[in-house]
């Protein structure tokens, strides 16, 4: 079956993100397939590389970036969500002419169309909200 | 047939009113977060509606032993399950 | 496009208290730009939204008011309002910006059956 998770939630603020990419681990363990993670509102913070929990609580934004290396997923930060909340890469640090660019390798930003193509184009769209 | 998931705990009555309101015979309730104190009193839900609660949670919090009866318990792999198993998926929070 | 479901996006938070009414109309304005039919459920908080005579900008908000009120030109024209959650705070429709179809508990749960995909906020 194929999944699309929709993050709404930021890390460490609420629990949802945490159950968003256990529910992706035990998908692809499963041998389901994730079409895309949407992350959407506060959950646009999951793809920030400046993320720095103690070494003794989990990375989550680290953890989707593995994830996303070893099963090649499509990792999408909505745009206007993230830039709203200082979430920006290379392209749109330029674009508003900010100093520095903080979106993690592995995350792209797009837009909102793309919460709506991920949900057409798979079998299950599964909210972790807060 | 629709799984739903709630995240909220029982004091949130609104939503917990709202998300009970919406199921019908043949769904599943599944508490997960902070949703699985709801299954410390039990819900009242409509006939045919099977209630489950996400393991991680329910051990997390330390009321494994306190859940009400006819509450089961499911691991993460039963929480892929429960969505390839229903048609679509709301989560309510 | 070759596949096509259908969205029902519920939205059971009030107006500018936080952004989730304006991620759930932002998601329902898009879903139907890729031409998908799009219902849209207004519960608990969430009628408040619907309410006239919002002035938001001295909060520094857009008026979502304004924007609801541009649904049906968007094609969302299956608006629908939970009924008990209208009753509680003594709304009718004379209180609001746009026609909404009043459903009880049951006419609920078969909305949500009837749509592919569900999306809270």
């Amino acid at each position: 079956m194929n999944f699309s998770l929709l993050v709404y939630a930021a890390p460490h603020s609420r629990q949802a993100a945490e159950t968003a990419y256990r529910f992706a681990v035990a998908a692809l363990a499963q041998g389901h397939g994730i079409h895309r993670v949407f992350f959407y509102g506060d959950g646009v913070h999951n793809g920030s590389a400046l993320a720095s929990p103690p070494q003794d609580e989990c990375d989550l934004p680290a953890r989707w970036q593995a994830l996303a290396k070893e099963h090649e997923l499509d990792l999408v930060v909505c745009i206007a969500a993230a830039v709203r909340r200082g979430v920006l890469d290379a392209n749109e640090a330029r674009r508003y002419e900010k100093p520095g660019h903080n979106l993690r390798e592995g995350f792209e930003l797009s837009g909102l169309g793309q919460l709506a193509e991920a949900a057409i184009h798979s079998d299950r769209l599964i909210t972790f909200g807060a | 047939m629709t799984l739903h998931t709630l995240n909220r705990p029982p004091s949130d009555r609104a939503l917990l009113d709202d998300c009970i309101a919406a199921l019908v015979a043949d769904d599943t309730l599944l508490l997960l977060e902070d949703g699985v104190y709801c299954a410390l009193a039990g819900l009242e839900l409509p006939a045919g509606v099977r209630c489950v609660a996400l393991a991680a949670d329910v051990a997390a919090r330390g009321i494994g032993d306190r859940l009400a009866t006819g509450i089961e318990v499911v691991d993460d792999i039963g929480f892929v399950e429960l969505c390839c198993h229903h048609s679509r998926v709301a989560s309510w929070f | 496009m070759s596949h096509s479901k259908t969205f029902l996006i519920i939205s059971r938070r009030p107006p500018y208290g936080s952004s989730h009414a304006r991620d759930a109309l932002d998601t329902a304005l898009t879903t139907a730009v890729f031409e998908q039919p799009v219902a849209m459920l207004f519960q608990g908080d969430g009628v408040l939204q619907l309410l006239k005579g919002q002035e938001p900008a001295a909060v520094r908000q857009k008026n979502l008011g304004a924007t609801l009120s541009a649904l049906p030109m968007y094609d969302i024209e299956n608006l629908y309002a939970c009924a008990d959650a209208l009753a509680q705070r003594g709304l009718t429709q004379d209180d609001l910006i746009l026609p909404v179809q009043p459903l009880d508990r049951a006419g609920i749960a078969a909305l949500i059956r009837n749509h592919d995909v569900v999306l809270n906020f």
